[in-house]
């Protein structure tokens, strides 16, 4: 049952995750993630046959909102917070070569 | 002036209505109380002195106008970091929220600036209310104020510690997995998480979606049925949010338990349950018994698999709400980094903390490719099969009784070396998250040390009023009053 | 001999709605802008904000499935699909993966060997990215989020199609379908339809599927025939060579002609899809269903078939007419009005499309209003203009929905129907034409047209021909 986590498996996390963890932190990050779904694994004590996956505990449906324009500009707002703002834009790296 | 400080917010806002107090003397009374403790209990990230004097000159004229005539009106309160409110600073006790000013305010905190009351600041909080001891904020630990050798608690530790130090007359938290319920219980206040859908989320920088509730935190069980009547509406911005039809809590603030069938299971108070909680929660039940109702033990299944279910649920949720922060649009963006990627890795990586890197990624892990079956949806049977325990459970019973944690407040730095102990200490309070149900944790009592212990109490969907009654008619039973840390606050100095 | 090889094709369309504002907040979706000024807390990802849905995306959604004869999923949900990008502000994109809202469709196209049907594998409901401008000089790229979160619905095909002509065809079809129902214009070059191919190539007369990529960034349907032209060639190219087709994203670049491949360590296409928990589930009712069918505009073919027996036009004017919305709906209205639909059909098949050619216009963009097409109409028929007058001011009201009547009026174009002046000008052309009467007179018929065109001119238009006609015939006879 107990479950091994490889060092191809916690890159492939970090490049999910965005995160980049140190030497260190990567064979952490192995021991607490093998334990974790060590832990996660008694739910397989569980017979879940047939029980349909719950998201949301009671049903509420049909929330929606009439298409109707309620907001003016934003622009201000919007880049108030941008770490790197340039013009009207928020600046990042270059995405495309 | 200390004496305004003892009051509860109900209290003090008839003092203000009746123009006894003013909402100036009970912001002065509430400052300097901070300059005192605040050294100490590290409650608040932001405490906004300009602002709140500002608003109580504001408050004070619409009190004396008339437009303000509810019991908050003029009363400090304390909110937690992760509810934005425009204009000012919101952390989520990280590093990577530096500097983060929303240009929007959260709906529940609206409701309470509608109802009058003086935000005072913004209180401290396990980074993304990620963890149980509020000592994972990037903005130092926060300490028990009857205690400051130990934790207050967490996630919501910040407010739970600003309404026993004092610091403010109550507060607004947040509760994924106990968030409320435990830092309640470790620092002697009243907290409750209300039903799912109940308060609007919106605005609350979410951890996991469909667990996080926004709820009250208060010196007695006035306060908060106040607070939540207060906060809890149908908002249209929110599209989990439920139209309840009533929100008038505190007209179930009666004392009468009278035939009120209270149940508790039994692996609430087996083993892992420290014995002095064990007994202080067993005699609050008996004086729900002794005042008329019928409380009897029985077995609620599923109890331990709560914790695994919840870990990846949450974890899931988070690792997805947490990937806006990228150093983009908000907040930190590491300095030296080359290309976009390496950008996105530095800010993260820098920005966020131990404990949140970990559930980011165990919830990566779970979700992707070839585990989501196995991991993620199995949790979700398993969530409903735990709903399905408690429809069981409220077929017999109205109320269930047990602890808010099995323990008191451990101290300072005993925990977070291992998540899973840490994780444990979450059992009585998880699972009422994954079944999106109320409860509250009430003070009942202090062990050995002094420090506090908390009763919980869980309600099926929508019958805060049943927990508010029986959590009511417990303190007129025991005049129980709010008691406030010793003088010194406790023997951490 | 050289093997024969065999062009697999699928289609995953995208295409953005109608809708006024965004799918989950109350942002205008008003293309253009300054960059940043549509947008709000919930479209740019702020923390705490929360999506709500816009019903009338649901409505659009519903509408194309029905339209492409789709299965409704009468439960459908949200799901969130990750991943980092700059232009999807919260690093996930509300989609559907487990619960999309229609499934199991088909539409028809026609190919040079009959009707075809192409498959619909599903049809989902998702929110759209925003834009990244790149800058050249100094290495970084601009986000702008005005069209984070306008909504889109992409259409998934099965792998039915064999060529680029049928790709097209299909296009097309689905254009048709789309703008029929209100719920897109569907242009190709701004970026409201959109259309990713995925393309593998198998040996003529095998069952089995070859490795595919998937083109993206194909923004005209002339850089969709060479994509497809040239990754065909490109893979066919490998298998001979002996070589794998490595299944990948390529990105078409028109300029060069060429594909690249999109890929990176970084791009783990991994995207970790769950329930999108800020949502809730929609359900969609039989009721639901039947009220959306029952306001479903007639489509092309119904159309084409009506028009034909409803107003006894011939199958290719109904064909033209119909081929674009905007003008079918000219037509009707304009026919309703005036109650002459071959009339209507005529000035559309004829003038209509003149002008159309000579101004570079497409039907989808005609201006002028039924109103005053019935109104020219009318006034040629009641004798108030002449022919020549008429074409005339049916420029106008092409280029500027001029008001034929107001038109006429302040330009004096008014044919005039006092008998006393036509009388005078009539026998001053009599007078002064003494050899084409005698000719009339001596028999030749002929000799009428050229006192007609003398009257006509003499009149400066303003003269009804049938008029003058029956006078210079009496004036002949009497004199």
């Amino acid at each position: 049952m107990a479950n091994k986590i490889s060092d191809e498996t916690i890159e492939y996390v970090g490049i999910l995750a965005k995160l980049e963890l140190s030497e260190e932190e990567k064979e952490a990050a192995k021991e607490d993630m093998e334990k974790m779904l060590d832990y996660i694994d008694t739910l397989n004590e569980l017979d879940t046959a047939g029980i349909e996956p719950m998201s949301h505990v009671f049903p509420v449906n049909n929330v929606f909102r009439e298409d109707v324009v309620t907001n003016g500009d934003g622009k201000e707002e919007t880049l108030a917070n941008a770490p790197l703002r340039k013009e009207d834009s928020f600046e990042v790296p270059r995405t495309i070569g | 002036m200390s004496d305004i400080l003892k009051y509860t917010a109900a209290e003090l806002g008839k003092k203000i209505r009746e123009r006894k107090v003013s909402v100036k003397e009970a912001v002065d009374a509430v400052m300097e109380r901070i300059r005192t403790v605040e050294p100490k209990i590290n409650s608040y990230v932001t405490v906004d002195e300009d602002g709140a004097y500002a608003q109580a000159e504001e408050i004070q004229k619409k009190i004396d106008t008339g437009e303000f005539t509810g019991p908050l009106a003029g009363v400090p309160v304390a909110v937690k970091d992760n509810l934005c409110i425009r204009g000012g600073l919101t952390t989520c006790g990280s590093k990577i929220l530096s500097g983060f000013k929303p240009t929007y305010t959260a709906e529940a905190v609206c409701k309470i600036q509608k109802a009058g009351a003086v935000i005072i600041g913004k209180t401290n909080m396990d980074e993304f209310a990620m963890g149980s001891t509020t000592e994972t904020s990037f903005y130092g630990p926060t300490k028990n104020p009857h205690n400051t050798e130990h934790v207050p608690g967490g996630s919501s530790g910040g407010s739970c510690a600003a309404v026993a130090a004092q610091e403010c007359y109550c507060a607004l938290g947040s509760d994924t997995g106990g968030s409320i319920r435990q830092p309640s219980s470790f620092c002697g206040v009243v907290g409750m998480k209300p039903t799912y859908g109940t308060v609007s989320r919106y605005g609350l920088v979410a951890y996991g979606s469909s667990l996080d509730q926004i709820g009250p935190i208060a010196k007695d069980v006035t306060d908060c049925a106040a607070i939540l009547e207060t906060i809890a509406s149908h908002d249209p911005k929110d599209s989990t949010s439920v139209d309840r039809g009533s929100y008038s809590f505190t007209e179930a603030l009666r004392d009468d338990v009278k035939g009120l069938k209270i149940g508790i299971p039994r692996d609430y108070i087996g083993d892992g349950l420290d014995e002095e909680v064990r007994r202080a929660v067993m005699q609050a039940a008996r004086v729900l018994e002794e005042r008329g109702a019928e409380v009897e033990t029985f077995d609620l299944g599923l109890v331990k698999y709560a914790i695994p279910a919840y870990y990846t649920i949450a974890s899931a949720e988070a690792s997805s709400n947490l990937e806006r922060f990228d150093g983009v649009k908000y907040g930190y963006r590491a300095d030296g980094y080359d290309g976009l990627h390496n950008m996105y890795k530095k800010t993260r990586s820098e920005g966020f903390g131990e404990e949140v890197k970990r559930r980011i990624m165990l919830g990566s892990f779970v979700l992707s490719s070839g585990y989501y079956d196995a991991y993620y949806l199995k949790a979700l049977r398993t969530k409903a099969l735990i709903k399905q325990e408690f429809d069981r459970a409220f077929q017999k019973y109205d109320v269930i009784l047990g602890p808010a944690a099995p323990t008191t407040a451990p101290r300072l730095g005993s925990s977070l070396s291992d998540p899973i102990k840490m994780y444990l200490g979450d059992i009585y309070t998880i699972s009422v998250n994954l079944a999106g149900l109320p409860g509250i944790s009430v003070p009942v009592g202090r062990d050995g040390k002094g420090l506090p212990v908390g009763m919980q109490l869980i309600g099926n969907v929508f019958q805060e009023e049943t927990l508010l009654r029986a959590a009511y008619t417990y303190e007129c039973a025991t005049g129980k009053q709010y008691e406030a840390p010793a003088a010194g606050l406790g023997k951490g100095e | 001999m050289a093997k024969q090889y065999e062009t697999v094709i699928g289609l995953e369309v995208h295409i953005e709605l109608a809708t006024k504002t965004k799918i989950f907040c109350g942002c205008s979706t008003e293309f253009g802008g300054a960059p940043n000024t549509h947008t709000c807390p919930v479209c740019t990802g702020m923390p705490g904000s929360l999506p709500v849905l816009n019903r009338q995306v649901v409505e659009y959604a519903l509408a194309i499935g029905l339209a492409t004869n789709c299965k409704i999923t009468q439960v459908c949900k949200f799901d969130r699909k990750n991943y980092f990008y700059p232009d999807n502000p919260q690093n996930y994109q509300i989609s559907q993966l487990y619960l999309p809202i229609a499934r199991d469709g088909f539409v028809e196209i026609d190919t040079p060997s009959g009707k075809k049907k192409i498959r619909i594998h599903e049809m989902h409901m998702e929110e759209d990215a925003g834009k990244l401008v790149h800058d050249e000089w100094d290495d970084t790229s601009l986000v702008d989020y005005n069209r984070s979160g306008v909504p889109l619905v992409e259409i998934v095909s099965e792998p039915d199609m064999r060529s680029a002509d049928e790709v097209i065809a299909y296009l097309e079809k689905l254009r048709m379908i789309v703008q029929y129902l209100g719920a897109s214009d569907c242009k190709l070059q701004e970026g409201s339809m959109r259309a990713d191919v995925n393309l593998s190539v198998r040996e003529a007369g095998t069952d089995s599927l070859g490795t595919r990529t998937e083109m993206k960034n194909l923004n005209s349907f002339k850089a969709i025939t060479h994509a497809i032209e040239g990754e065909r060639a490109r893979q066919i190219e490998l298998l001979e060579a002996g070589k794998d087709v490595v299944q990948e994203t390529r990105r078409w670049d028109d300029n060069k002609e060429h594909s690249y491949a999109m890929r990176s360590k970084e791009d783990a296409q991994d995207y970790r899809y769950f329930p999108e928990p800020d949502l809730v589930p929609i359900v969609i009712s039989d009721e639901w269903i039947a009220q959306v069918k029952a306001r479903q505009p007639e489509l092309r073919t119904e159309k084409l078939e009506r028009y034909k027996k409803e107003f006894d036009i011939p199958q290719y004017d109904a064909e033209i007419i119909t081929e674009s919305k905007r003008m079918a709906d000219i037509f009707e209205a304009a026919a309703a009005i005036c109650k002459k639909p071959k009339k209507v059909s005529n000035w559309l098949m004829v003038e209509t499309m003149r002008l159309m050619k000579e101004y570079g216009t497409e039907a989808d963009r005609l201006s002028f209003s039924p109103e005053n097409l019935a109104k020219l109409i009318d006034l040629v028929d009641d004798g108030s203009i002449s022919g020549s007058v008429a074409k005339k001011v049916f420029e106008q009201v092409f280029l500027h929905d001029a008001d034929p009547e107001k038109y006429v009026e302040e330009h004096g174009l008014k044919v005039e129907n006092d008998e006393a002046a036509l009388e005078e000008t009539v026998r001053k052309v009599l007078s002064d034409n003494p050899k084409a009467v005698e000719d009339y007179r001596g028999g030749k018929e002929k000799a009428l047209g050229a006192l007609m065109g003398q009257t006509m001119r003499a009149m400066k238009g303003k003269a009804n021909p049938a008029t003058v006609n029956r006078m210079l015939r009496e004036l002949l006879k009497s004199e």
